[in-house]
């Protein structure tokens, strides 16, 4: 029978003042799990607000058409700045990374607690904007809408530009601690397969987070003094603003995946118990991703007016950051051949990110074709392309994450059955949602219309619904996921049988992390070589 | 156990050397400007710059003696800079440029920009 | 490799094992740190680039009201600025603490010379009402829209004149630091960071001298 130990970093310190003060980074992690996982739920709600307006034809059916542009703007930024560029890093990162490298800390403990402070600094200016009238330009604040409407740009935009800078400080840190503080052991090329995403992910943080700085800088002294270098009567260029923001903004969309793809590479070999098929292309691919990330934003402007000489550019280079996502997908793929599968919710949710990021990723190609976009481009293909990758993608790894960490963060396992059901219910739920919307887009719906004709009711009903079941779904997971923290069975070290460090300390870890400093003797997935029994009871 | 148990002490004279390298350089590109060279104008004062900047990194930020890591990390601000600014300048200076070479090569061979025919107008009522 | 917890200095955090660990960790974040500086003004780089490459004449013309005397002058004293902090750090490595903190004090008189100076520049702009976008109002530059290189140049010029002013904080939290004896020849790890800060937004000027001042 396991128990949980009496002397863990859950019960090291009591009380809230020594959570709002640690320095440790597990609990920064659940800091971030906690403000996170709020604004998750604050974005959801935006979510089903849009879907019960679109759920039929009529007009202002549940909400204002003026506050519907609100609506959507809200959704993304929340969901965007909010939500999935901290996700993955700050919270399974935080956590698992310092474990995973057998080190005892982050390198700057003091700096990652104040990147949390940064971000719910930025947090409470955003919804300070809520309060004061709101933006609806859309999460892309485009100029000149966003430079002369008369709302609360400028407190939503220095959100995010608080939020870019806690961001910043997360992957300075990270990268630091995987250059410095690996155990005795841990070379490069025994690192698992998270800490290269987390690498990777630290470079984009850090190379592009800034640019969006500096950007909406200018956005802010552009309303306040008209400095007029986005503003084409004055011989300005609102185009520019454009490339300032996907200069940042298309590296962001790896911030994104990145991360998540290094929790599928856990995940994957965990419950298939075999090693990885191909560690160094995939922990290759990640830092290639990271680079060509950086060569291809101008394909969010192909009907911006830019020059069609650069469009062709983009277009062509977009293609190039295919090349090391399928290379990861192909790789693992060949690592389930011949596994040992099990299929612990952790797995029945790689699958879900599997089936879901490669259709996100192959429509991301009919997207980056110079000529199909122009068609497709503002419609809701767009929108159900990058909800493919982001909640598919990431969303669906943070939550295969969280189930397989959970028993690590708190030593207590949650309802398998109950989880079963809520994985198949986000997965079905999402599939509806959004595979009527890449159908609406091919029928030519345009995105960010509060209103529609009777022709797109059906699909519009469809999506909506669909959308209904996947926060039942995530509501669900939320509840038994909470309810574990308290009443689950205590799950042992290690309930998966998986190979790396984290799993070699108790559940919950111990302050210092290990009882004594751990040295790596084998490689992270080295499942030929050693035979780890799973603890769990049954 | 000290954090700098073999401190890297530079001589006096580099540093002050250096300096005296960097004011003279100053003085250089100040000279430079007010002779009217055209276009290589810009090539020397950035040339100038380039390496007042790369004699401060080198020898006052150390990166000459330091771990090539951080060499790396300086140039890689340097290249992400390049990528950033001559991207958007390849778009900001063709912009429109496409219209010329329709003028030039496609409108007079091919029939689709035909202005008289119907499709032509819808094609050319988009461009515009 | 872990030294027992007695031996430990006491500059030396629990998660590191040793003070060179440390230290490299320190240095490479502060490296990381001074790339997103770079990016950062990278933006406003930029910005130059595009607007001086549609005006080339504007900008031309223009920057004919920058006074170059003023600028060089400043170029002087941050280069020399910058000299006295490297010795700042020379001094330390060799205990000489006394020498330390005269020599950030210099530093600190240099940054403020900066500032000053700059002040004349922006008043004297003001005075004439070269100011940036809607508020320009000077009417002596040939050209298409003239307003657009000083947004570029207050741009510029404020967000390095806020890293100076950045700088000098850090500066004198140093000189309190250096006068507390925190710091050795052992252990000088915050006063090394401080003087890349402090060249960087060096090295920045020795771009912004030539591109706003000197063109033609």
């Amino acid at each position: 029978m396991n128990t949980i130990p009496e002397q863990n970093f859950l019960t090291a310190e009591k009380g809230l003042k020594s959570w709002l003060t640690t320095l440790d980074h597990k609990r920064i992690g659940i800091l971030y799990l906690i403000s996170i996982t709020f604004f998750f739920f604050v974005g959801g709600l935006f979510a089903l607000m849009i879907r019960l307006e679109l759920m039929f034809p009529q007009d202002e059916f549940f909400i204002k058409l003026d506050d519907f542009n609100q609506v959507f703007t809200l959704h993304g930024v929340i969901m965007i700045f909010l939500v999935i560029i901290p996700s993955v890093p700050a919270v399974l990162g935080n956590f698992v990374l310092p474990l995973q490298l057998g080190a005892k800390d982050v390198a700057f403990p003091r700096l990652n607690l104040a990147s949390w402070y940064l971000y719910m600094f930025g947090a409470s200016f955003a919804l300070f904007s809520i309060f004061t009238g709101g933006v609806d330009t859309g999460w892309t604040f485009y100029a000149p809408y966003s430079t002369t409407i008369d709302r609360s740009v400028i407190s939503m935009t220095m959100a995010v530009f608080i939020i870019g800078f806690s961001s910043i400080f997360t992957g300075l840190n990270f990268i630091v601690t995987i250059h410095k503080l690996r155990a005795p052991g841990m070379t490069w090329f025994r690192m698992p397969l998270f800490a290269w995403s987390i690498y990777a992910t630290g470079i984009l943080q850090v190379v592009a987070t800034p640019v969006i700085g500096i950007t909406v800088v200018l956005l802010v002294l552009e309303r306040l003094l008209g400095i007029g270098i986005f503003d084409p009567t004055m011989g300005g260029d609102p185009v520019l603003f454009q490339h300032f923001f996907w200069f940042y903004s298309h590296p962001a969309v790896y911030i994104m995946i990145l991360p998540g793809m290094g929790i599928i590479s856990e995940t994957i070999t965990a419950m298939a118990h075999k090693n990885i098929f191909g560690y160094k292309a995939i922990a290759y691919s990640s830092l290639g991703i990271a680079f060509t990330s950086f060569l291809v934003w101008g394909h969010h402007m192909f009907v911006s007016g830019q020059s069609e000489f650069a469009a062709m550019v983009f277009s062509f280079l977009t293609f190039f950051v295919a090349i090391p996502s399928a290379i990861k997908v192909f790789n693992w793929i060949a690592t389930l051949y011949k596994g040992s599968i099990s299929l612990d919710t952790p797995m029945l949710y790689t699958f879900s990110f599997l089936i879901l990021f490669t259709i996100g990723g192959l429509t991301g190609l009919f997207l980056g074709t110079l000529s199909v976009n122009v068609t497709l481009s503002d419609t809701y293909f767009v929108v159900a392309h990058f909800h493919y990758v982001m909640m598919g993608g990431s969303i669906i790894a943070f939550l295969a994450g969280l189930h397989y960490w959970w028993p690590k963060i708190w030593g207590r396992m949650y309802n398998e059955k109950l989880a079963k059901i809520a994985c198949g219910m986000v997965f079905v739920g999402f599939n509806v949602t959004f595979i009527s919307q890449f159908l609406l887009g091919l029928k030519g719906m345009p995105r960010r219309y509060a209103t529609f004709t009777s022709e797109f009711a059906q699909l519009n009903g469809f999506s909506s619904w669909g959308a209904f079941l996947l926060g039942a779904g995530l509501l669900l997971t939320a509840i038994y996921l909470i309810h574990a923290v308290y009443k689950g069975k205590p799950a042992g070290n290690n309930p998966w049988g998986a190979l790396t460090l984290e799993w070699t300390t108790s559940s919950p870890p111990p302050h210092n992390n290990f009882e004594k400093s751990p040295t790596a003797h084998y490689g992270p997935y080295d499942f030929d070589k050693i035979v780890v029994e799973s603890t769990l009871d049954d | 156990m000290s954090e700098h148990s073999t401190p890297h002490v530079l001589p006096l004279r580099v540093y002050l050397g250096i300096g005296a390298i960097l004011l003279i350089f100053t003085i250089i590109t100040v000279i430079a400007a007010q002779i009217d060279l055209g276009f290589l104008n810009i090539v020397i004062a950035l040339a100038i710059a380039t390496t007042k900047a790369l004699l401060v990194a080198f020898f006052f930020m150390h990166l000459y003696y330091d771990n090539k890591l951080l060499f790396l990390i300086f140039a890689s601000s340097i290249f992400f800079l390049t990528v950033l600014i001559s991207l958007t300048m390849f778009d900001t200076l063709r912009r429109g440029d496409i219209y010329e070479i329709r003028d030039i090569n496609i409108e007079q061979d091919a029939i689709i920009y035909d202005e008289s025919s119907s499709v032509g107008a819808d094609t050319s009522g988009t461009n515009h | 490799m872990e030294a027992s917890y007695s031996d430990r200095p006491k500059h030396l955090a629990h998660h590191f094992a040793e003070s060179k660990q440390q230290y490299d960790s320190a240095k490479l974040g502060m490296w990381l740190f001074l790339l997103t500086e770079v990016l950062l003004f990278g933006g406003l780089f930029l910005a130059y680039s595009v607007f001086r490459a549609w005006y080339p004449e504007t900008f031309v013309n223009a920057n004919k009201e920058l006074n170059v005397i003023l600028g060089g002058l400043n170029t002087i004293v941050l280069i020399t600025s910058s000299v006295t902090m490297a010795l700042a750090i020379r001094s330390i490595q060799l205990d000489r603490k006394e020498a330390t903190l005269k020599y950030l004090f210099v530093t600190l008189l240099f940054a403020f010379t900066f500032l000053v100076i700059k002040y004349f520049e922006y008043s004297h702009k003001f005075h004439e009402g070269q100011l940036p976008g809607k508020f320009y109002t000077f009417e002596g530059i040939d050209g298409t829209n003239p307003h657009i290189f000083f947004s570029v140049y207050f741009m510029m010029t404020g967000l390095h004149g806020l890293h100076i002013l950045g700088g000098i904080g850090v500066i004198t939290w140093m000189m309190i630091r250096v006068r507390k004896n925190e710091f050795s020849s052992q252990y000088y790890t915050p006063l090394e960071l401080t003087g890349l800060y402090w060249h960087l937004v060096d090295m920045i000027w020795i771009y912004l001298f030539p591109m706003l001042y000197l063109i033609r």
